[in-house]
């Protein structure tokens, strides 16, 4: 898996408290939620499952259950992770990069970045449904729209800089380097 | 070359066929949330609200759009295919796809003015069969298997005039005559055939196994991908099996199709449509592929020369190969 982050960053946050952490990503995962009301509705009988999201390069999983109007969101330990039906594992970037559009998820696959475990079908379903939302930084994080353009902008080629000091797989998609 | 060339994209979700049309499709393919359709996989395709706006998105901008209703009906259960193509006439599509000669009649005889093409999983690799369908249907267009040459499929689409010809130019590639597979039914008793599952992913199972990635369907182990090894999906024409002694791809290696070189002589010999695979694949994915296609046929039209790119990334087990059309498969 290509786009480690140093392991320096894993063994800083390994000591610290997850609870900060939690109420970010629960916030951010609120703002997504309510700005694509139809998330769960594409998601169908999946939205119930949990599925661990394993940035394999930080210390912690994220476990979620997307059930509209009930999402719940656990930051663990990845030594004590358990309780999920399906597991996606890859390096955060790349997790980011899915979220975005900026990589293809059967790509990703095919050259062993991205890692799948347990319920296929509910995978595939969260899949498609992120690939729906289109979700971009401003959105996920809850911004005016008059903030959007220049968040967006920003956000990006910071994370071009950064998946490319990492170096992560190369960019693809709508928002990449070569067509944006 | 007096037809304009089309590029048919695939669409699994509405932002993916947004992302189809602003990248340069001349039209899209696309199917209901149901079986329907060859592509029915979790939380993929429209409902009948989202084909609709789909519609007048591609409209709009342009491009045209083409519901694919490309499985067989079940006996005795005929209503979904039958409404189907219904209110995909209803929502304003350019055309059908359609396989099920059952169905091709109810369309043509439901919808006498609507345009019809034949899927790719009809099978309809002969002159006699295309004729059939042609005159018997008014069938519009036939896409062609992916297991014809490109002289075979010269002298089937000068056969097959009026009738346009369409061919798969990019994306996963069957190795089988589709709509004829039944490797999938034989291991999980689904297919693309019945109810649009290939490897169903309710029968797909991965597991890491000292750092190798095995993936099993319906039970069955079919590939053990080792560490660093480029991974493909886990079908049992591409399933890696020891027979005779050897292990080896017995049917075919994970690779996907790329045909962008020989789109010049696909024009040439009167193909009217090139068609990119992937209704299940990302946004990223059918950016980069319908942008460096649409780019290719561009050049083509004001006699340019065709820049192959580089889209080896997004391939099958990282690699890609020209298929039958040249003759040097396997």
């Amino acid at each position: 898996m290509r786009g480690h982050l140093p392991p320096i960053f894993a063994n800083a946050t390994g000591f610290l408290p997850l609870l900060p952490l939690e109420v970010v990503a629960r916030r951010l995962l609120s703002n997504a939620m309510a700005a694509r009301p139809s998330f769960a509705a594409r998601l169908g009988e999946y939205a119930g499952r949990t599925f661990a999201i394993d940035p394999v390069d930080c210390p912690f999983v994220f476990l979620i259950k997307p059930e509209d109007g009930r999402t719940e969101l656990k930051v663990v330990r990845r030594t004590v992770a358990q309780g999920y039906d399906a597991r996606i594992a890859a390096t955060l970037v790349v997790l980011i990069g899915m979220i975005d559009g900026t990589y293809d998820g059967d790509a990703l696959f095919f050259s062993r970045d991205l890692m799948i475990e347990g319920d296929t079908e509910a995978v595939l379903a969260l899949r498609n449904a992120i690939e729906n939302a289109e979700l971009d930084p401003s959105t996920v994080l809850g911004l005016p729209k008059s903030l959007q353009g220049p968040v967006n902008r920003g956000t990006r080629m910071l994370f071009v800089q950064l998946r490319r000091l990492l170096d992560a797989p190369e960019e693809t998609g709508p928002n990449s380097g070569a067509f944006a | 070359m007096t037809t304009p060339l089309e590029l048919v994209c695939p669409a699994g979700t509405p932002a993916g066929l947004r992302t189809a049309v602003d990248a340069g499709a001349h039209s899209i393919y696309c199917g209901y949330r149901d079986e329907t359709n060859a592509r029915n996989f979790p939380g993929l395709n429209f409902d009948r609200a989202e084909m609709r706006d789909a519609v007048a998105y591609s409209h709009d901008h342009g491009a045209k759009i083409l519901i694919a209703l490309n499985t067989f009906m079940r006996a005795g259960s005929t209503d979904l295919w039958k409404r189907g193509v219904d209110d995909a006439v209803a929502a304003g599509a350019d055309a059908l796809i359609l396989a099920d000669v059952g169905l091709v009649e109810y369309a043509r005889k439901a919808h006498p003015k609507q345009r019809l093409h034949l899927s790719v999983q009809a099978a309809a690799a002969t002159p006699e069969a295309i004729a059939f369908y042609r005159d018997r249907f008014g069938i519009s267009r036939v896409v062609l298997p992916r297991v014809l040459t490109v002289e075979e499929i010269a002298r089937l689409t000068a056969n097959a005039a009026p009738c346009e010809t369409e061919v798969f130019v990019f994306g996963g590639l069957c190795v089988m005559a589709e709509g004829r597979c039944m490797l999938s039914s034989y291991a999980t008793g689904k297919s693309p055939n019945m109810t649009g599952v290939c490897s169903p992913p309710s029968h797909v199972s991965y597991r890491e196994e000292s750092d190798a990635l095995v993936a099993c369907v319906g039970g069955f182990t079919v590939e053990r991908f080792e560490r660093g090894e480029p991974a493909g999906y886990p079908t049992l024409c591409k399933g890696r099996f020891e027979a005779q002694g050897a292990v080896s791809h017995l049917f075919e290696d994970p690779v996907s199709l790329n045909a962008v070189e020989l789109l010049p002589r696909l024009a040439e010999i009167g193909v009217t449509a090139f068609k990119i695979e992937g209704r299940q694949r990302g946004r990223a994915y059918i950016s980069t592929v319908v942008r460096a296609f649409r780019k290719a046929i561009d050049a083509m039209a004001v006699g340019d020369k065709v820049d192959f790119g580089e889209l080896r990334a997004l391939t099958e087990g990282q690699r890609d190969t020209t298929g039958a059309y040249k003759k040097a498969w396997r």
